[in-house]
C-alpha cells in the first residue's frame, strides 16, 4: 500500500464520520472569525436556538473594516467614520460578548489581521484543521495544518456542530529545489507558481509546497506562499514540519504548555507526507530560474518577470483566453509589447495577509532605508500586519527608515488589499502592492493593482515605477527568504 | 435550505471566463449584517456605468446598456450560462445571496471555484459543469434564440433544450439529497452530536494541547 501524504494524514485525522457517498463530516479544532463574514452566522444561531458546540475553538478580531491612521484608531470603534463599516466590527464585539468567544478588539495590541493573528499567537498549531470564513484562511497550512477558508452557512455549521461537512481533495505537490536569487522571495516564488498553473489549476486539490527551497524559507516566507494557494485555486496550501516550524511555535501565548510540549513535538514531527505517498499531480520548478514577478492584468495568473514584457493577446492559447486578456489590457490601461520597468504608479501598498509580517517588512526597509519616494508616487504606505508586527518593527526602527523615505506608516489591518475601509485606489489608479488579488476594482473602484514582494514594491516606490531589485547598487544587502 | 427540485428558467449568457467574487459582489456591500438585499448591486461594476455605494436607490443609477443582463431579452433570467473558473477568489457567500437575490436559481459554467461551490449549494443554487463544448454550444443556442429556456430536472440530472435534446448531468449524491428535500444541514450533523461527541473525547486524550480549557 502506497505511503500517505500529509494531506491524507491531516484528514484521517479529523475524520468523525463518513458516507458511502463520498461526504464525511471532519472536525474542526480552530476557527478564526472576523466581522465580515460572521454577522448572518451568527443571528443563523440565534434563530435557531442554537450555541456555539465549543467556546475555546474559536478566536476573533476585526481586521476588514478598520480604519489604519492613528487618528482615526485612537477613538477606538467610534474612530470609525463609515457608519456601517462600524456597525459592523460593534456586531462582532456584541457577538463574541453574547456568545463568549475571546475576541482581540480594534485597540487591543494582538488585535491584526486574522492570518498574522493566528499563527503569532500559536493559535495556529501543527495537526490542526483551521476554518474561516476567509479563502486566505490558506495561510495557516504552512504550519502542515489542514486549513481553508468557508463560507458564511459553514461558519454557522462550524460554530454550532464543531464538524464541516467536507469532500476529500485530490493531492497535488509542487516541489521547487535549489536555491533562490538574491531579491528573490517566498511571493516570487507563489507568483511564478500561479503562473505556471493559472488561476483553476489547483481545483479540487490540496497542494502540498515541498523542495529544498521551501525548507530553507521562513515561516513568514511558508505563510505567504500557501496564502496564496487559492489564487492557484487551491483551497488548502500545505508544508511539512520541520525544526522551522517548531522553532516558531515555542513559547507562544497559545502553544502547548511546557509539560505537553515534547509530546506535542512528537505528534508534529509525523505531520510529513510518506516518501512513497502518491500524488495526484506533481509540479516541478527550479528556484534558480525564478526572478522578481509583476502581475500585469486582472487575474494573479496574468504575470510575468520584471524584465519581461506585456503580453500580446493574439499569442493567447485559445479565444476565450485572448478575450479575457483584452478585456485586462484595456481595464489595466496597458498595451501589449510595453515593458514592465517602463510602467509609471501612483501609490504603493505594503500589507496584507499576504505580505504584512515582520519579514515582510525588513525587506521592504532594507530598500528603501537611505532612499526617498519618488515625486510621483502619491502614496506609498506600509500597514503592518498586527499591533505586535508593529511594535516589534518600531523596536527594530522599521517604522523610521519608512517614514524618512516617504512611506506612511500605518496602524494594522486588511487596509488596502481589499479597500473596505477608507484605504483605497481611485479610477485609473495603478498600485504596486504586496496583496494578493489584482481582480479588477479590488483596491477601489476602476483602481489598478500590480503584486509584487515587499522588496518590489519598496522598490517600486523609490523609482516610481517597477524596476528589477536585483539592479539596485546595494543587491547584496537584500537577503533572501531565509 | 431551500429546495431545487426542477425548473424551466430563462438564460442569460455572462461570456466571461474567471469571474471573479469581487465581480459578482463588491467588497464595499459586504458592510451588511444581513444575508438579503444584495440582488440590485449583484456584477455591480458591470451592470451600472457608477461606482456603486451601500444604502443606495439602485432604480436611479445609470446602467450600462452593453452588459448583458441588462438587455431586455434576458429580463427575468434565472438559469446563468457561465465560462470557466466561475466562482473564482474569495470565500464571500454574499457571492451566491446577490445570485439568489437577483433570481437566478441554476449557474452552468465549465468549471467553478471550491469554496463558490459550497456556498453555492448552501442556497439551494444549482451548479451544472459540463464540457467546455457543450457549454459553447449552448452560449451559441441562447446568444441566437430570444427567450431561449433550459428545462432543468435535478432529480433526472437532465437539462432539455428547447429543441427537445437532453444533456445530462453529474450532481454529488448527497449535495443532490439535500437539495431534493431541502434540508437542515446543521439539523443533519447534531444529529451526530454522540458520534461527535466520542471522536472529540478520543481526539483531547492523543493530542490535549488543542484543547485549551482542558
Amino acid at each position: 500500500m502506497a505511503g500517505q501524504t500529509l494531506y491524507d494524514k491531516l484528514w484521517t485525522q479529523h475524520l468523525v464520520t463518513s458516507r458511502d457517498d463520498g461526504s464525511a463530516l471532519i472536525y474542526i479544532d480552530r476557527h478564526l472569525l472576523h466581522e465580515v463574514t460572521s454577522p448572518q452566522a451568527f443571528e443563523g444561531l440565534r434563530l435557531a436556538g442554537r450555541k456555539p458546540w465549543r467556546r475555546d475553538a474559536n478566536l476573533a478580531t476585526p481586521d476588514h473594516n478598520v480604519p489604519t491612521t492613528l487618528k482615526e484608531r485612537s477613538a477606538g470603534n467610534a474612530g470609525i467614520l463609515d457608519d456601517v463599516s462600524r456597525i459592523q466590527v460593534e456586531t462582532l464585539d456584541a457577538n463574541c460578548e453574547s456568545f463568549d468567544i475571546e475576541e482581540f478588539r480594534i485597540n487591543d495590541e494582538r488585535q491584526g489581521i486574522v492570518h498574522v493573528v493566528g499563527p503569532e499567537q500559536g493559535a495556529t498549531l501543527p495537526g490542526m484543521t483551521v476554518v474561516c470564513g476567509d479563502s486566505h484562511t490558506a495561510t495557516h497550512g504552512a504550519f502542515a495544518a489542514l486549513s481553508h477558508g468557508i463560507g458564511t452557512s459553514e461558519v454557522e455549521h462550524v460554530l454550532a456542530t464543531q464538524c464541516l461537512i467536507a469532500q476529500k481533495m485530490k493531492n497535488m505537490q509542487v516541489r521547487v529545489e535549489g536555491q533562490l536569487g538574491l531579491g528573490v522571495t517566498a511571493k516570487d516564488i507563489v507568483l511564478a507558481v500561479i503562473g505556471r498553473i493559472g488561476t483553476a489549476g489547483g481545483t479540487g486539490y490540496a497542494i502540498e509546497f515541498a523542495g529544498s527551497a521551501l525548507r530553507d524559507l521562513s515561516m513568514e516566507g511558508r505563510m505567504t506562499i500557501c496564502n496564496m494557494a487559492i489564487e492557484a485555486g487551491a483551497r488548502v496550501g500545505l508544508v511539512a514540519v520541520d525544526d522551522t516550524t517548531i522553532e516558531y511555535l515555542r513559547g507562544r501565548p497559545y502553544a502547548p504548555s511546557a509539560e505537553q510540549w515534547p509530546a506535542a513535538v512528537d505528534a508534529w514531527c509525523e505531520l510529513v507526507s510518506d516518501d512513497d505517498a502518491h500524488f495526484d499531480k506533481v509540479v516541478e520548478l527550479d528556484a534558480a530560474e525564478i526572478e522578481p514577478q509583476v502581475t500585469w492584468g486582472t487575474s494573479p495568473e496574468m504575470v510575468v518577470n520584471v524584465s519581461a514584457t506585456v503580453p500580446d493577446p493574439a499569442e493567447a492559447d485559445d479565444e476565450t483566453v485572448a478575450r479575457g486578456m483584452t478585456r485586462a489590457l484595456e481595464y489595466m490601461g496597458l498595451e501589449a509589447g510595453q515593458k514592465m520597468t517602463d510602467i509609471q504608479l501612483d501609490k504603493v501598498f505594503i500589507g496584507s495577509c499576504t505580505n504584512s509580517r515582520i519579514e515582510d517588512l525588513r525587506e521592504a526597509a532594507k530598500v528603501a532605508q537611505g532612499r526617498k519616494v519618488a515625486d510621483n508616487i502619491q502614496l506609498a504606505m506600509v500597514v503592518p500586519g498586527s499591533g505586535l508586527v508593529k511594535r516589534l518593527a518600531e523596536a527594530e526602527g522599521l517604522d523610521k527608515i519608512f517614514v524618512e523615505a516617504g512611506f506612511e506608516w500605518r496602524e494594522p489591518g486588511c487596509s488596502m488589499c481589499l479597500a473596505m475601509n477608507a484605504d483605497k485606489l481611485g479610477a485609473g489608479e495603478r498600485c504596486a502592492s504586496t496583496s494578493n488579488r489584482n481582480f479588477e476594482g479590488r483596491q477601489g473602484y476602476g483602481g489598478r493593482t500590480h503584486l509584487v514582494s515587499p522588496a518590489m514594491a519598496a522598490a517600486a516606490a523609490i523609482e516610481g515605477r517597477f524596476v528589477d531589485v536585483r539592479d539596485y547598487d546595494d543587491a547584496s544587502a537584500l537577503t533572501k527568504s531565509a | 435550505m431551500k429546495k431545487f427540485e426542477r425548473l424551466n428558467g430563462l438564460v442569460a449568457p455572462l461570456d466571461r471566463a474567471n469571474v471573479d467574487t469581487d465581480l459578482i459582489i463588491p467588497k464595499q456591500f459586504l458592510k451588511s449584517i444581513k444575508r438579503t438585499g444584495f440582488g440590485p448591486n449583484l456584477f455591480d461594476e458591470l451592470r451600472y456605468l457608477d461606482e456603486g455605494f451601500p444604502g443606495q436607490d439602485a432604480s436611479s443609477r445609470p446602467l450600462n446598456p452593453d452588459f448583458v443582463l441588462n438587455q431586455s431579452r434576458y429580463q427575468g433570467a434565472q438559469v446563468l450560462l457561465a465560462r470557466r473558473n466561475f466562482g473564482c477568489g474569495s470565500s464571500r457567500e454574499h457571492a451566491p445571496w446577490a445570485l439568489d437575490d437577483f433570481g437566478f436559481r441554476v449557474v452552468i459554467a465549465p468549471s467553478f471555484a471550491d469554496i463558490f461551490y459550497n456556498n453555492s449549494f448552501k442556497n439551494g443554487i444549482l451548479l451544472i459543469t459540463l464540457d467546455e463544448a457543450t457549454v459553447e454550444r449552448l452560449f451559441q443556442e441562447t446568444e441566437a434564440n430570444e427567450g431561449y429556456r433550459l428545462d432543468i430536472d435535478l432529480e433526472a440530472q437532465t437539462i432539455t433544450t428547447p429543441s427537445g435534446e437532453v444533456i445530462a448531468f453529474e450532481a454529488d449524491p448527497f449535495r443532490k439529497h439535500c437539495l431534493l428535500e431541502g434540508l437542515d444541514d446543521i439539523g443533519l450533523t447534531l444529529e451526530q452530536s454522540g458520534a461527535i461527541r466520542d471522536f472529540e473525547s478520543r481526539h483531547r486524550a492523543a493530542q490535549p494541547w488543542l484543547f485549551r480549557d482542558a
